[in-house]
């Protein structure tokens, strides 16, 4: 079984539940950036939770399929269409050889998964079929899709079938305008206390520079660093630091300017201090963010942060229970 | 240097600042504690990545409390504090062929952004670092030995840290804006740290030269990416070995032929015996290389 790329959308990848355990070699996390519609896409289609996966970004793909398949879609709001004829999102359908899927424009929310039984079945490479374009790794051929690229799927469980849902009380919502929780912390002291409030206080807007690696923000007043004799080997911008890791989710701002969230195809390190983490229960909210689309940054404290990581993994179980059901 | 400043990076992650200056010792210590810690194979653990002057360790919450993951790093940084930092580790040789065509010109390409316009990014740094010539310039970058301080931003982009007294360290400042361009396997320099550029792409490190070794290879061609598709680890210790054109000219055939090998030999680093005599122990590192 085999589905063709007709047109590939704006950056479509083979993804999967992530490639953990070489960050120290500069290789991320990679995975899909919204790990719960990937898990939804997955049972629907009755795959493992974590299989691959293709994820369109803001612009979905035209896909024809080779063979009879059953097919999910999840995550932004967008409706699918088999030749022309709608299909419902966050539910299981039939697709037989031959028929074309498109879709119309993203109405909220950036990042569709579509979910085929048997699974994308492309080389499994460092423990993970994921695709890390920056370094050319996993995926289809180390990249994002482009037209005639012919993509192998796997065979389908005795599971899967057509018409499995997704009750409304486990569907999310993506709202243009949100709140992310940060734990404060790394940099955080080397803020000046002016803008140590102003960066929670303002309204950021996303800007177009929001991909894998990271989402930029923008239109929140300039944060300034305190000034300081800067430390052997950090560089001469007070926002500079001796090159250090990257936390998945920690929040850097180059010259005080645009924050800049770091996601799953994260640069591993560099100078530029960061001033909090995002909580691991929020960063699937940020792969639903269009451009423009607004956030408020909200702090919180670790006890905060590991009731909201409770609270998402309590859905994950009842997604279990109810699609596995 | 204190005690190590600690900070959580929300619920999956803590970071460690062991300073807040680079240095061997700084970087050592972390390597120390990485160490021990991968050693412990603690469950819920999933990334240990040391770097330069700090560490940073993924974690999962459900299995290990945060509480007890920190708890367990400043056991590991009490009992290897007073520990004689000695680091057994290899070392291999890489070829460069310095003030190269192809560095140069891009960096003539970017002149605008680069705080001399007029000197190429090698003439530049060799001159605000005090060497009278290029070639003294390159003595002193290929005479010392560089440890591995950190392997990132990119998949497998090696920063390194030369094995010598902070008075001889090289130091530039990045370019005023980056490039949108940068040679694959570039030797660059930004601040005291040596970046070779893994893959083609931006940059803002001045460019001293470039290597015909691959370091980076998902498609792992080379005999030397048998075992894994990027060479560099933290705590690898590098040498560099200025080349003519024709050398570059003779491995790069060799790259393309599948040829092409490294060689890394098994070297101690010892901090004691750099503080006490650090040419003496360059030296007897560089000598492993050639040793038998």
């Amino acid at each position: 079984m085999a589905i063709e790329v007709v047109k590939p959308g704006l950056a479509t990848s083979v993804q999967d539940a992530g490639r953990p355990g070489y960050y120290n070699i500069g290789i991320p996390l990679s995975g899909a950036l919204d790990q719960y519609a990937l898990r939804v896409a997955n049972l629907l289609v009755g795959n493992e939770e974590g299989a691959a996966v293709l994820e369109a970004s803001l612009l979905a793909p035209e896909l024809v399929f080779r063979a009879p398949a059953i097919v999910a879609v999840t995550g932004a709001e967008v409706a699918p269409k088999i030749n022309g004829e709608g299909r419902p999102r966050n539910e299981s359908f039939t697709v037989r050889a031959g028929d074309r899927l498109t879709f119309d424009f993203m109405k909220a929310g950036a990042r569709s998964y579509i979910a085929i039984a048997g699974g994308i079945d492309v080389p499994v490479v460092l423990g993970s079929r994921s695709t890390y374009g920056l370094g050319a790794l996993g995926g289809f051929s180390g990249r994002k899709l482009m037209a005639g690229d012919v993509v192998p799927v796997g065979t389908a469980k005795p599971a899967a079938r057509a018409g499995r849902a997704l009750p409304a009380d486990l569907t999310p919502t993506y709202p243009k305008s949100l709140e992310l929780r940060v734990v404060t912390g790394l940099y955080f002291h080397r803020l000046t206390e002016e803008a140590a409030k102003t960066f929670f206080a303002d309204i950021w807007t996303v800007a177009p520079e929001a991909d894998r690696i990271g989402y930029r923000y923008r239109k929140g007043r300039a944060l300034t660093f305190r000034e300081r004799t800067q430390p052997f080997g950090a560089g001469s911008d007070p926002s500079n630091i001796v090159d250090a890791g990257y936390p998945y989710g920690s929040i850097q701002v180059p010259g005080g300017l645009e924050p800049i969230i770091l996601h799953r195809d994260a640069v591993s390190g560099g100078g530029y201090a960061m001033i909090g983490t995002v909580i691991s229960a929020d960063m699937d909210r940020i792969a639903q963010m269009q451009p423009n689309n607004l956030a408020r940054f909200v702090p919180v404290n670790m006890d905060a942060a590991l009731k909201a990581r409770a609270e998402y993994k309590h859905r994950d179980a009842r997604l279990r229970s109810t699609l596995s059901a | 240097m204190s005690g190590i400043r600690y900070s959580f990076g929300a619920d999956e992650h803590v970071f460690a600042e062991i300073d807040e200056g680079m240095s061997l010792e700084a970087f050592f210590k972390g390597m120390a504690i990485c160490k021990e810690l991968e050693n412990r194979r603690i469950p819920g653990v999933s990334e240990i990545c040391p770097s330069n002057a700090s560490y940073l360790v993924r974690f999962d919450p459900d299995v290990i409390h945060p509480d007890k993951m920190l708890r367990t790093l400043q056991e590991i940084e009490a009992q290897v504090g007073d520990a004689d930092l000695e680091l057994p580790t290899r070392i291999v040789e890489l070829p460069v062929l310095y003030n190269d065509p192809w560095t140069n010109e891009t960096g003539a390409r970017f002149r605008e952004r680069r705080q001399d316009p007029n000197s190429s990014d090698i003439e530049y740094s060799a001159r605000i670092n005090g060497y009278t010539s290029i070639d003294d310039f390159i003595a002193a970058h290929s005479g010392a030995p560089w440890f591995v301080s950190m392997v990132g931003f990119v998949a497998g982009l090696p920063w390194l840290y030369q094995i010598v007294e902070r008075a001889k360290q090289i130091e530039a400042p990045k370019y005023l804006r980056p490039r949108t361009d940068t040679p694959k396997l570039t030797i660059g320099h930004g601040g005291c740290f040596c970046a070779i550029y893994s893959v083609r792409g931006a940059g803002g490190y001045q460019m001293f030269g470039i290597t015909p070794a691959p370091i980076y290879d998902p498609a792992q061609k080379l005999p030397y990416f048998k075992d894994f598709l990027a060479v560099f680890r933290p705590g690898d210790i590098v040498k560099f070995r200025s080349i003519s054109r024709e050398e570059y000219d003779r491995d790069i055939k060799a790259v393309e032929a599948g040829t092409f090998d490294l060689t890394f030999r098994p070297v101690t680093f010892s901090l004691k015996s750099f503080h006490s005599d650090p040419g003496g122990h360059s030296r007897h590192l560089v000598e492993a290389l050639y040793g038998h």
